[in-house]
């Protein structure tokens, strides 16, 4: 079958000092993959290099099988390749209901069918509903972080980068999260890359796990194998 | 008081004009976080464009629409051509670059069509209106009044009305994200400051009528004052351009009116010094945003 | 003021100098270096020459400001034009005070006007440095092309400043000792020469001391200096009124040179080609500045000279006049940002400066510099 997301060979940083190494990683339809390592591990590289934002030296990053290396970060995003990045991924200075008719731009052509998208994202992320005229920066943490991925999930991505959704927020919220993003993934079939330092919490939700070292892959096992092996755990994951 | 009231009814108008044009610079810094020094330069080239059409044609509406399509151009060629090659890291380099682009758009001008200036017939009558006994705008002024409106209510719509305009903002505020998103933020950069350009433009022409004429320095002074304006409301509001647009224009109308002609830039750069001293952040910014 | 005169032993071996003295030796040197080569130009060239040092004073000022602490100036002329008026208000009125003979009084009376010059345009440069020490870069260039806008109307609505025409300054003539050897304009150049070196040299020494490294360090990141001790207001707000100085004795020196002082020298066009000699020349290199400061006198003049002599109708020729010149420095002030940063300072990479100027192992900062190696204290 082919992998919903596939990066092959990918370089990234200066010769003698890369980031990322060869890499290799294929991610199979529906599939939600954890990627863990320590910081500086080259996640969150592979992450901007796969949707475009950091430019590789080397390799070729592919959706269902089409090559998109030569595409511009905003064709990736068209072409159903969705990336939460890290941190301040809302726009502040738009309101909720502005930043989530943004995200539906692309794949609910017409107003009707943009105001319509946006409901149904208020009805899965009820605390946004509240806060529809609210501007970003008024948002706490949690709130911003479920705007972020309610927002990328209206453009009906086929692969969903996620970068350290869990950074910062209270234990109960990161449940919340993970549980939307299950539920999500198991309804609709959404592929999911997601790059954590919560290691425990990114386990609990994925089919796999992927540990990154020194931008190379050091492991790749089912994620209830990854959990409970020891030797990995301290050597990479550190718990 | 009958001067008074006239004093003040052509202040709005002028005002009017002034705020169009600080507008404009509000639009390229949202779009690019550069304060376009070339604003008037590029401007006066498009009312030259205007200029020529109009004595081509006879008609003051195609030169309306030329200045319109030769400022969006003349923007856009700017933005492509030179501001895109621009390191982003620090403004200095940006400014430096507008400045450069000044003094060659200005002395091409002036080798073109030399120092004189060049009569530019209103399209309506300027004698002030007289209604009850005191004199008061003229229809040129109530034309220049109703147009700076009707762009003003044009340009809100865009920016918080359309999709467009949510990618617009978009894409100024954060162009990391807008990207990841779908927006295509160099087209927006691009479409920012052509849109700044049509608009100084429009701007530039609805005031050389009123002014001596057109040559290659007409829009120096209305660049300062409009500058003036950006620091008054803080160049990242659109509300503060309309609102200082018109102080500053009846300000500058009552100091001429009353004072002279002569004080009139001295009153500008002392509204300017007390602004910037007293509340450096613009009397209508949110956040502090001008010391780094 | 720091003195130009080289303190202490001057014949030390050079191995044993401190930076500082190092530093006046090379400007004594070079001054009196451009003295003695005022005797091969004509009265014309030294006239020029005399302008070119009047104008490096300001555009050795704003290169250090700009390219230092990154604060654009568009108002350099009108710092220059705060000079002239302060020198002078300053000669007139010790003129008016008996000090209207030649000899020791003449000097005395220059030395007045400089000081004039100097409280003047320090005043100027006092007040637009508090608000530039709370201005962000486009706010500050703002304010100051505002300023340079308004100074024709400054000079007509006050009074002492004598209107359009501006003011007027007593002929300073060849001091009887010196008639014989030199002629008039020879004699100002020195003069030029002599001020210039006084108002660079400092400059030199505030460039490669610690106060050069605290400036850097509030362009390259003021929360950082910040954090080590570095108030970036009190920098900033040194850095212009250091510039303004020097600026204003510009100014001072073009009064003299010309007899008088009006708005119609300073106007908003002067004022950019400050700029374009200090980015040209390469942004804080004074050795660039004071090669900017002869292209922009030269080029126009230049210019004219050959749109002259090529024999062009009238019509266009008086169209170029200016314009022409001004075209070339615009797009010269464009690709050097775009494609040569460094700026003549840079691209030739000469060991030596050619005026008094900077440290020629530290090589001029084009952008953001947290890393600048920390001079090496004595």
């Amino acid at each position: 079958m082919t992998p919903a997301l596939a990066v092959d060979g990918l370089t990234v940083g200066y010769a003698g000092a890369p980031v990322l190494d060869d890499l290799r990683l294929e991610v199979a339809p529906g599939e939600v993959v954890a990627l863990l390592g320590a910081n500086g591990a080259g996640k969150t590289t592979l992450l901007r290099a796969a949707s475009g934002l950091t430019p590789p030296r080397a390799g070729r990053v592919l959706l269902d099988g089409a090559d998109l290396t030569a595409l511009s970060v905003e064709d990736r995003a068209r072409r159903g390749l969705a990336q939460v990045p890290e941190g301040r991924s809302v726009v502040t200075e738009l309101t909720v209901d502005e930043n989530l008719h943004l995200g539906a731009l692309w794949c609910h052509p017409g107003r009707a069918a943009r105001r319509a998208a946006v409901a149904r994202t208020y009805d899965l992320f009820e605390p946004l509903a509240r806060r529809r005229t609210s501007l970003g920066h008024q948002l706490s943490g949690g709130e911003r972080q479920m705007l972020a991925l309610g927002r990328a999930l209206l453009a009906r991505p086929r692969v969903l980068l996620l970068d350290e959704p869990s950074l910062g927020l209270a234990p109960r919220v990161v449940a919340q999260l993970m549980g939307v993003l299950r539920t999500t993934a198991r309804e609709t079939g959404l592929t999911v890359l997601l790059a954590e330092q919560n290691v425990t919490s990114a386990l609990s939700i994925a089919d796999r796990g992927v540990v990154l070292s020194l931008g190379a892959v050091v492991a790749d096992a089912p994620a209830a194998e990854l959990a409970g092996d020891p030797t990995l755990r301290h050597a990479y994951l550190g718990f | 008081m009958d001067r008074l009231v006239f004093l003040l009814a052509t202040g709005l108008a002028r005002g009017l004009v002034v705020a169009l044009f600080a507008l404009s610079l509000v639009i390229v810094w949202r779009a690019a976080r550069l304060v376009n020094f070339a604003q008037a330069a590029t401007a006066t080239a498009a009312v030259f464009a205007a200029f020529a059409v109009t004595g081509a044609t006879g008609s003051f509406w195609a030169g309306l629409a030329a200045a319109l399509l030769a400022g969006a151009a003349l923007s856009a060629a700017v933005e492509r051509g030179l501001m895109r090659r621009v390191p982003q890291a620090t403004p200095l380099p940006g400014m430096i670059v507008a400045i450069g682009l000044v003094m060659v758009l200005q002395s091409a001008l002036g080798i073109a069509f030399g120092p004189r200036h060049r009569p530019m017939v209103a399209p309506f009558d300027e004698r002030p209106l007289v209604v009850g006994g005191v004199p008061l705008l003229s229809p040129y002024d109530l034309f220049v009044l109703v147009v700076a409106l009707a762009v003003v209510g044009l340009l809100a719509w865009l920016f918080n009305g359309t999709s467009l305009g949510l990618q617009l903002r978009a894409s100024a505020a954060a162009p990391e994200v807008s990207r990841l998103l779908g927006v295509r933020v160099p087209r927006m950069v691009t479409l920012g400051w052509a849109l700044s350009g049509a608009v100084a433009a429009l701007a530039a022409l609805l005031l050389v009528p009123t002014e001596l004429g057109l040559n290659a320095h007409s829009a120096d002074l209305l660049f300062v004052h409009a500058f003036t304006v950006a620091v008054l409301g803080g160049l990242d509001s659109p509300t503060g351009a309309l609102v200082g647009g018109v102080a500053v224009g009846v300000l500058v109308s009552l100091v001429t009116g009353y004072l002279g002609a002569g004080v009139a830039p001295l009153a500008v750069l002392a509204l300017l010094t007390l602004v910037l001293l007293v509340r450096p952040g613009g009397i209508f910014a949110t956040t502090e945003v001008r010391t780094a | 003021m720091t003195t130009t005169r080289p303190a202490g032993p001057a014949l030390r071996p050079a191995g044993r100098l401190t930076r500082t003295q190092r530093i006046l030796v090379r400007a004594a040197l070079l001054t009196l270096l451009a003295i003695a080569a005022t005797f091969l130009l004509d009265p014309y060239r030294n006239y020029q020459l005399a302008v070119v040092a009047a104008t490096f004073c300001a555009t050795s000022g704003l290169t250090l400001l700009v390219g230092l602490t990154g604060q654009l100036s568009l108002g350099h002329a009108v710092l220059m034009a705060a000079g002239g008026y302060g020198y002078a208000l300053a000669v007139n009125a010790a003129a008016g005070a008996g000090l209207d003979g030649d000899g020791v009084a003449a000097l005395v009376r220059v030395v007045v006007g400089l000081v004039g010059a100097l409280v003047a345009s320090g005043a100027v440069g006092g007040l637009l440095g508090l608000a530039g020490a709370r201005l962000r870069g486009p706010y500050l260039a703002g304010l100051t092309l505002a300023m340079v806008v308004a100074l024709p109307a400054l000079a007509t609505q006050v009074p002492a400043l004598g209107g359009d025409q501006g003011l007027a300054v007593p002929f300073e003539a060849v001091p009887e000792a010196l008639s014989r050897l030199v002629v008039v304009e020879q004699w100002h150049a020195w003069l030029a020469i002599v001020v210039a070196a006084l108002a660079v040299t400092p400059l030199a020494v505030l460039r490669s001391g610690r106060a050069g490294l605290r400036m850097r360090a509030v362009h390259g990141d003021e929360t950082a200096a910040r954090l080590a001790g570095v108030s970036p207001a009190r920098v900033k707000v040194g850095a212009f009124v250091a510039s303004s100085l020097s600026a204003g004795l510009g100014g001072a020196v073009l009064c003299l040179v010309t007899q008088s002082v009006g708005p119609g020298r300073y106007d908003l066009a002067f004022s950019l080609l400050l700029v374009v000699a200090a980015v040209v020349g390469g942004l804080g290199s004074l050795g660039g500045a004071a090669a900017g400061a002869a292209l922009v006198v030269l080029l126009p003049w230049l210019v004219d000279t050959v749109t002259g002599a090529v024999g062009v109708p009238a019509d266009l020729e008086q169209r170029l006049s200016g314009n022409l010149a001004v075209l070339v420095f615009g797009a010269l002030l464009i690709v050097v940002t775009l494609a040569w940063p460094g700026g003549l300072a840079r691209a030739t990479a000469r060991r030596r400066a050619p005026v008094p100027g900077p440290d020629p192992s530290s090589r001029p900062p084009t952008r953001a510099r947290t890393d600048a190696p920390a001079p090496t204290e004595r």
